[in-house]
């Protein structure tokens, strides 16, 4: 029996697995690309946990943080690997992270099945907090729903007099549900969705699509995802089309902007967060991320910061020992934040209620940086919208969830 | 759907096929001398944007980024022919370049993994352990003799994968993971229009340089020493060394010039399809797809492909943006079923 | 020499230690262990075709996907698969990747060396595109979530469980593959590698040969699928990557094409190194390529052709390694 163990242990050791949890420790796992196409978006959600960390001399809530990294390669099958061996291996209390929405949803029933809270920071699939909940008790969100921030550009759009609009969107999940929220908000105030057009994931040349625009419309709604985001404005600006723009804040987040030209000056966009916002958490915050990285924190960053930030606040009131999942979840439901992205909280099926700021490129200085550069800056906020918008969340869940048809395209030709 | 809608998305797909010209008739050109399938080639596409890019930073003039970039891959990609798809001599040099890697990755695990073994990451302890290593690999490797690549396809495929893997991990550690963009000269950002229709004027400028570069190459092909030996050496290379041809030093020119028209490639590309981690895989199926369609080996055929492929991928997504994915793919599988050298392509 | 009989033994003791003492080592052991086994009967699947039939395919993701999209479609949308009713998952996965294979077949078994490379990456890809579009089917890119593994008396969701049940199909269908390539059939499969006009004019209808070998190695791709969807209780278009593919390759190549042995051996020490490297150091991928670089160079024969290569340093060296280099593809 000895040997067996001494063999098994050898075959453990040879993996560099097995250490054994420590009392008084708070045990986090991070789950984020650091490899691969996305290693830089995995490598600014890391940043944004660790700044929080190295602010508060590696603890949280009084707690020694262990913070362990693992690299998903931008997989949702190794995301569910990793998510097992921080789990059973490393025994961790809980692991934040998971990028893409396709990861999200990998991971959500790992959480279950393993009964340990997931912390998802960044993966914004909007039925994970919705329709699907119900199967995953151990699932929380600190960041958004894909189209959480999409329902007031959809009023404000309105507002704006804008009575047809385009919209042009990466053909996946993601893109989906940001037009669903957009048009749905837009259309419910009397506004006319045209056109829908669906570039798939990854388009960089918009030459095929750019001509099919209709010519009538008043604004042009886009979901412009890393590489396709600093393509788009440019070739359509070059093939002539001045329509203004309002667009999902992932097109013109604080990740692209800094490599966009000055044609996207005066695009508007909508987001939870934008580095521009000027408060003095957010001007904190920046500066603090600047200094560090040498590069502006887009949402990947802050959201992951604000999750620090979140669990440091749980820990505090569960004392600086980890109260178990149950009561974790609860602690985290009751707090109330004042992050870089302004106030938070969560609502009852565990996503943020948070402020949406409508924001607009504009090329000048801000927080005393002497250079003129691109920024955000705030045009209307939104003060504590919800996953449900105005709709209340019966109401809302009682409609599928957005889809490539849903809602469905009345005005389309 | 008016003239004007067909105008624009023809121009579009000329364009589109313009820059695939770019990549895929030096694609072409290496497996119709080399009978070599190189999958290296779109990483050397991203190398010759991402190197641009760095001439751009430190200079600040994009003319200069575009012979500089060039150059600097073929140079990378003449080494890997070299040293690595040809097994005549360079033994030393060879050698020492894989025991070189190999044991800098084994210090740089070994400091990962015990740290306390070299306190912290202590670069004179890390280079002390790095020369340890790497003797120690050239002693090990030095005892052993590679085995040609030669004409064997699977293990040319899988040597340019593991190249291409290389490449890919060293640009994120180069350049890093952000998606950035070249920036042309102003006047290129600019449109013409012409009877209504905005043709911007950097999509003209991409046909004009894959024109200009057909020809030259055209001209290289058919009238020069140089030209005919390459032809002599697709045609048949044993002939070719029969009558006297230095298929050896044909194959290194024809390696070089297929590693320079990709990164001229990624540099006009830049501008158009950004700079990013992935480029390298995303346009290597396009770049075989214009090779397979239009046969591989034959100038001609890589610019009939490389239309092919511009128009077919642009028009499919304008009028069938349901099955964008199969516009290209299953025509390729078509014309392979019924010709499998592809369209010009000669067995 | 050792002899045949020697060899099986040795492969025999060593899945029964491995079975029996994986199982000891901690639950992510096991899970890991469950995740290459899964995928070594891919990659031995892609040995049957490249080792003993001479043909690379680049696409044999594809069958591996229709797989687990067929697993995890059924459970999710039908509820059919999660009890006694597994087995029946397991025999309709095997043969929708013999159907797949035997349509794709058609196109592919006429081409040669690196046309038919590039075709099978064709349809390959097709495969991926359907998976990725097919959004009312597949879930397009968020893929499918499965909830749980089957129970059918046997709780499949028993981390070991599973183990043993992923080892049974493992060990069977090494079994199977050593039993084929041994038959009439393997070897007249042999006989067209090495020489097919030979074959082709004894007679012997080569298209056929290599195109029931395609299908069968279909068949064990998407039993490979209906596993690796349990395993991971989770399938995305990122299943049928291209990559999906070259890794296979790369695993029976390193391992020793033409061995099946290899194949799983390939397969277990890709999965070790990139588990292993990936939580130590950000740099992984550089192994992973210089693992390809190196084993294409210096062990074109694979680990398992080790000792053959010892063989020949001790008799005269370059011409031992001309010979091996003159295999033909």
């Amino acid at each position: 029996m000895l040997k067996k163990t001494l063999l098994g242990t050898a075959l453990a050791a040879g993996l560099g697995l097995a250490i054994p949890a420590q009392a008084d420790e708070l045990r986090i796992g991070f789950i984020s690309p650091t490899t691969g196409l996305y290693a830089q978006i995995g490598k600014d959600m890391v940043d944004g946990f660790q700044l929080y960390l190295d602010e508060h001399g590696g603890k949280l809530g009084g707690a020694d943080v262990k913070l362990i990294v693992e690299d998903d390669q931008g997989k949702p099958d190794t995301g569910v690997t990793k998510a097992k061996k921080l789990i059973l291996q490393d025994k961790v209390n809980l692991f934040v992270g998971g990028l893409l929405a396709s990861t999200g949803y990998a991971l959500a029933p790992v959480s279950t099945a393993e009964k340990v809270i997931y912390l998802s920071s960044v993966s914004s699939a909007d039925d994970l907090t919705q329709r699907q909940l119900d199967k995953y008790p151990y699932f929380l969100r600190t960041s958004w729903t894909s189209s959480l921030p999409n329902h007031p550009l959809g009023q404000w759009a309105c507002d704006q007099g804008y009575k047809k609009v385009i919209t042009i969107a990466a053909d996946y999940a993601f893109g989906y549900e940001s037009v669903g929220g957009f048009q749905k908000a837009f259309e419910d105030c009397g506004g006319k969705v045209v056109q829908k057009i669906w570039p798939p994931l990854g388009t960089k040349d918009f030459g095929p699509f750019i001509p099919t625009m209709k010519a009538d419309a008043d604004a042009i709604f886009t979901v412009m995802v890393g590489p396709m985001a600093l393509q788009f404005p440019k070739q359509l600006r070059g093939a002539g089309n001045k329509k203004p723009i309002v667009g999902s804040g992932v097109s013109y987040d604080e990740f692209v902007l800094p490599f966009m030209g000055d044609e996207v000056i005066g695009d508007v966009s909508s987001l939870h967060y934008s580095a521009g916002i000027q408060t003095p958490e957010n001007e904190k915050f920046v500066k603090a991320y600047r200094a560090k990285y040498g590069k502006m924190p887009g949402y990947y960053s802050e959201n992951n910061y604000t999750t620090a930030m979140w669990i440091d606040e749980a820990m505090k009131q569960a004392g600086g020992k980890w109260p178990g999942p149950e009561q974790f979840i609860k602690l985290m439901q009751g707090i109330k934040l004042n992050a870089p992205r302004g106030p938070v909280s969560m609502d009852d099926m565990r996503n943020p209620i948070e402020n949406v700021y409508i924001k607009k490129v504009a090329k000048t200085k801000l927080f005393g940086y002497d250079k003129e550069e691109l920024w955000n800056t705030t045009v209307k906020v939104y003060p504590n919208v919800s996953q449900f918008w105005t709709y209340g969340k019966d109401k809302f869940l009682a409609q599928p969830v957005y889809d490539r048809d849903f809602p469905p395209c009345k005005f389309c030709e | 759907m008016n003239t004007q809608f067909w105008v624009v998305q023809a121009f579009n797909g000329v364009s589109y096929g313009a820059l695939l010209f770019l990549i895929g008739s030096g694609l072409s050109l290496i497996f119709g001398v080399m009978r070599i399938v190189n999958l290296s080639h779109g990483a050397y596409f991203l190398w010759g944007g991402y190197i641009a890019l760095s001439v751009i930073n430190f200079t600040g003039s994009w003319a200069l980024s575009l012979p500089v970039a060039a150059l600097a891959v073929a140079l990378i990609g003449l080494a890997m022919e070299r040293l690595f798809l040809r097994s005549e001599g360079l033994t030393v040099l060879r050698t020492g370049t894989i025991a070189l890697g190999v044991g800098v990755l084994i210090a740089l695990a070994i400091s990962a993994k015990w740290p306390h073994l070299i306190g912290g990451a202590h670069w004179i302890q890390l280079t002390v352990l790095g020369a340890i290593a790497t003797l120690a690999m050239y002693g090990l490797f030095s005892r052993i003799s590679i085995v040609p690549v030669d004409t064997d396809v699977l293990r040319q495929v899988l040597l340019t994968v593991g190249f291409a893997f290389l490449f890919q991990q060293a640009a994120l550690d180069i350049w890093g993971g952000n998606n950035m963009d070249i920036n042309p000269p102003p006047a290129f950002t600019q449109s013409i229009v012409v009877g209504g229709v905005y043709l911007p004027l950097y999509r003209v400028f991409m046909i004009a340089m894959a024109v200009a570069i057909g020809i030259a190459l055209w001209l290289v092909m058919e009238k020069t020493r140089m030209g005919a030996a390459v032809r002599a050496t697709v045609d048949d290379a044993q002939m070719a060394r029969g009558v006297g041809i230095d298929t050896n030093k044909v194959s290194m020119f024809i390696f070089a010039l297929g590693a320079f028209l990709a990164a001229l490639g990624g540099v006009i590309g830049g501008a158009f399809l950004g700079i990013y981690p992935g480029l390298d895989f995303e346009m290597l199926p396009l770049a075989f797809a214009v090779v397979i369609i239009g046969g591989m080996g034959s100038l001609g055929g890589a610019a009939i492909g490389a239309l092919a492929v511009g128009l077919a991928d642009n028009f499919g997504k304008a009028l069938f943006p349901e099955v964008s994915y199969f516009t290209l793919y299953a025509p390729m599988v078509l014309i392979l079923a019924i010709k499998p050298t592809g369209l010009f392509g000669r067995e | 020499m050792i002899s045949q009989n020697v060899k099986i033994l040795i492969v025999a003791v060593c899945l029964l230690a491995f079975a029996y003492i994986v199982p000891q080592s901690g639950s992510f052991v096991v899970l890991l262990a469950t995740r290459a086994m899964a995928f070594a009967i891919l990659a031995m699947s892609v040995d049957l075709l490249l080792g003993f039939t001479g043909m690379s395919s680049m696409g044999q993701a594809a069958y591996f996907g229709v797989g687990a999209y067929l697993t995890a479609v059924l459970a999710t949308k039908f509820h059919f698969g999660m009890g006694w009713d597994f087995w029946l998952v397991v025999v309709m996965g095997i043969l929708l990747g013999c159907a797949l294979a035997s349509l794709f077949g058609l196109f592919a078994i006429r081409a040669g060396g690196v046309y038919f490379l590039m075709i099978t990456l064709a349809l390959g890809q097709c495969v991926w595109g359907l998976a990725y579009r097919w959004n009312s089917l597949t879930g397009g890119d968020n893929g499918i979530n499965m909830s749980g593994r089957p129970n059918f008396g046997l709780d499949l969701g028993n981390e070991v469980t599973f183990f043993y049940l992923v080892f049974a199909f493992f060990a069977v269908s090494l079994i199977a593959l050593f039993v084929l390539v041994r038959s009439t059939f393997g070897r007249s499969l042999a006989g067209i590698r090495e020489r097919e006009l030979r074959m082709q004019i004894l007679g012997y209808n080569t298209w056929l040969h290599k195109y029931i070998a395609f299908i069968i190695a279909g068949g064990f791709g998407g039993l490979a699928g209906v596993l690796w969807a349990h395993t991971n209780g989770h399938v995305s278009p990122e299943t049928v990557v291209l990559t999906t593919s070259v890794d296979s390759l790369l695993m029976v190549v390193l391992g020793g094409a033409g061995t099946l042995v290899g194949a799983a051996i390939g397969t277990a020490i890709v999965f070790g190194l990139r588990e292993f490297l990936s939580t130590l150091v950000p740099w992984w991928q550089y192994a992973l390529g210089g693992v390809y670089v190196l084993t294409i160079l210096y062990l074109p024969m694979g680990l398992m052709g080790i000792p053959s290569r010892f063989r020949q340093r001790t008799q005269g060296k370059d011409e031992g390694a001309k010979k091996l280099a003159t295999k033909p593809s």
